[in-house]
């Protein structure tokens, strides 16, 4: 496959381009689409309400979340084996979108809190996991922003990315162990109303729609990153 | 090979011996943290009986993270660090003999002086051991994963509060560990299983970190 | 021995040469000469591998120096723009730990003679000696350093007074008639006869 034809920045511009659109395109259909099954044809649930519709936001958006940060590390390896630069764009690209999804996870987890457990914060496992993960984001974005030579940047985050991405199941489970230990309460996420088959089905769709759209605006980014670079 | 290595870590105790103010302010730093939870949180007993592992872990924590600046910045400075990055030792070899010398002169000190802590918060003497054993096992660590940060902003404007940002969310495992064993041991339950698993993270950061500290100060030094 | 092939330097986004290819044999001694921020120093920081270039590649006997790593470091010496030097330490135990550093092994006899070679007898700590004095205490390793076959200067002369900087020509002198190769910078011209030059 004619794989390291685009590898080269001024041919993949065009193609990035391309890609992008009809994943906007796309990702605008199916999140019409997940939104109209999570906020109409899925039933109101016994125990929570309608409150609990926020989960078919809150979830896909933390799967997107872990889901780039591998992604980013995966392409930031590749840019520190291969020495590409164009590699390390696309790491660079990702980590606002996965920031940004990140974010809105522990946002619309603070939403969904408040109503049901009485506050906008619990120190729930997987929040605060999510939460470390916000700062790893965080760090790797800082670093590139240090940093002004640009080779040294890529390398010194891809570094960072990989390092990240080695540490999150350790970091996950330590706080899952601090967790039982501490709380053994009755806040958790883990304890969500059991799934009804739509919306199972609603969560999947806007978690496709979420990818979509991280494809788009982190191609887009690309692009951006191309132009200034040339 | 060793006798590089050896050569290394001599070489740092000695420049510590004769700028021995470095050394012992970190330590200090150490000590006021702790004091000042008190201050700010009541003298209640049964308070600071609860607070008081996870306190000094913290204090434990941001001490070895300030002490980071001075792995390496020093030795960039003066142009040692190129030499050895140049010398006969590989450099993971390199970087592990001078995270043993920093381990010794800012996380070893803040071991020894645990105990005296623990009895500012009247722990129990019977958890001084596992206090004194989760510090021992975790230090290391903080100074191995640190090392890391400390090698990708090497010379970086900011590097400081950056190495806070890098290196803290890398901390959380061995902080969670280490002031959980003391909790443990503290309810009467044992803390064998913590302790284990801050040293399989000893022995998993002292085999996979030398890579990464290696690898980004040859990037820092381009 | 020393093969520089096709090296192209890029730094801050800038090219700074391109194309650069040239050899360096025993006994040969190699200036680098150019303006203020062509690259020489770059170029000497890719000689020894600190350094990695956009194309090209650097080799020594034949062999890549990437793939070589520790072995090609046994065989260079470097000796920068920073004197490489603890302050709180004095010339005498810098010496001595650089020298097990390197490799090579040197008695407290033989540290001391390379030090009145260069004619710096202090026992102060660096901290205390002037810069002149400090430069001498980087270069009095050369002393030590007969059986390194590639020896890369950056500014050797720079801040030395000219006693010192006679003696530095004739250390420079006696290793490329023992058949090793220097390769160095510099601004002022080095009275060394029989250099090559290579200009940025």
């Amino acid at each position: 496959m004619k794989w390291f034809w685009y590898a080269s920045p001024q041919t993949f511009y065009p193609l990035a381009g391309r890609i992008a659109l009809w994943c906007g395109i796309a990702a605008v259909v199916l999140t019409a689409v997940g939104l109209y099954i999570g906020l109409v044809v899925a039933p109101t649930d016994a125990q929570q309400g309608e409150v609990y519709r926020v989960i078919f936001i809150h979830v896909p958006a933390a799967w997107m979340s872990m889901f780039i940060y591998v992604v980013m590390a995966g392409w930031a390896a590749i840019g520190l084996a291969f020495n590409t630069r164009l590699s390390a764009m696309m790491a660079a690209a990702l980590a606002p979108t996965g920031a940004l999804f990140t974010f809105i996870a522990l946002w619309t987890g603070s939403l969904w809190g408040r109503p049901t457990w009485g506050t906008y914060w619990v120190w729930d496992a997987r929040l605060t996991s999510e939460l470390i993960l916000l700062f790893l984001y965080f760090g790797f974005i800082a670093l590139r922003a240090a940093i002004d030579e640009p080779r040294r940047a890529d390398k010194a985050a891809a570094v960072l990315a990989i390092v990240g991405v080695v540490n999150v199941p350790i970091i996950y489970y330590s706080v899952q162990w601090w967790n039982t230990l501490h709380q053994g309460a009755s806040v958790s996420f883990t304890r969500a109303p059991t799934m009804a088959a739509t919306m199972v089905a609603g969560m999947l769709v806007m978690a496709l729609a979420f990818w979509l759209y991280s494809i788009a605006v982190s191609l887009v980014r690309v692009r951006c990153m191309i132009r200034e670079s040339t | 090979m060793l006798a590089a290595a050896r050569a290394i870590v001599c070489r740092d105790l000695l420049v510590a011996m004769r700028r021995r103010s470095d050394v012992a302010l970190a330590l200090l730093f150490f000590v006021i943290v702790v004091s000042l939870f008190p201050l700010g949180v009541g003298a209640d007993p049964a308070l600071l009986h609860a607070i008081g592992p996870g306190v000094i872990w913290v204090a434990a924590l941001l001490s070895s993270m300030l002490a980071l600046g001075r792995l390496f910045e020093a030795d960039h400075a003066d142009g040692t660090l190129e030499q050895l990055a140049l010398g006969v030792a590989p450099l993971g070899v390199v970087v592990v003999a001078k995270a043993a010398a920093h381990w010794l002169l800012s996380g070893l000190p803040l071991v020894l002086i645990a105990p005296l802590l623990a009895l500012q918060y009247d722990l129990p003497p019977m958890l001084y051991g596992v206090l004194v054993l989760s510090l021992l096992l975790g230090t290391p660590v903080l100074s191995l994963v640190g090392a890391i940060g400390a090698a990708l902003t090497l010379g970086l404007r900011g590097a400081g509060v950056l190495l806070a940002l890098l290196v803290l969310p890398l901390f959380v495992p061995v902080l969670v560990l280490g002031a959980g064993a003391v909790e443990m041991a503290a309810a009467g339950l044992g803390a064998e299983a913590q302790l284990l698993l801050l040293a399989a993270l000893l022995v998993a950061a002292a085999a996979l970190a030398p890579w990464a500290i290696a690898a980004a100060l040859r990037i820092s030094l381009e | 021995m020393l093969q520089a092939a096709g090296l192209h330097c890029e730094r801050g986004g800038r090219a700074l040469f391109r194309g650069l290819s040239f050899e360096v044999g025993g006994g040969t001694l190699l200036r680098i000469a150019g303006a203020n921020g062509s690259g020489k120093t770059s170029l000497l920081r890719l000689l020894c591998g600190l350094l990695e270039p956009t194309q090209g590649e650097v080799r020594w006997k034949g062999e890549p120096i990437g793939r070589l790593r520790e072995e090609y470091s046994r065989e260079l010496v470097h000796i920068g723009h920073a004197a490489g030097l603890k302050d709180e330490l004095s010339a005498a135990e810098n010496l001595g730990f650089t020298c097990a550093l390197a490799g090579v092994a040197a008695s407290d006899a033989q540290i001391h003679d390379a030090l009145a070679r260069v004619g710096l007898a202090e026992k102060k700590p660096i901290r205390q000696l002037s810069q002149g004095q400090r430069r001498r205490a980087a270069l009095a390793r050369l002393a030590l350093s007969g059986q390194v076959p590639l020896w890369l200067l950056d500014e050797p002369f720079a801040a030395l007074d000219a006693l010192a900087i006679a003696e530095v020509q004739k250390l420079i002198a006696e290793h490329a008639g023992r058949g090793g190769a220097v390769v160095f910078t510099t601004h002022q011209d080095p009275g060394l006869a029989g250099a090559r030059v290579i200009e940025l």
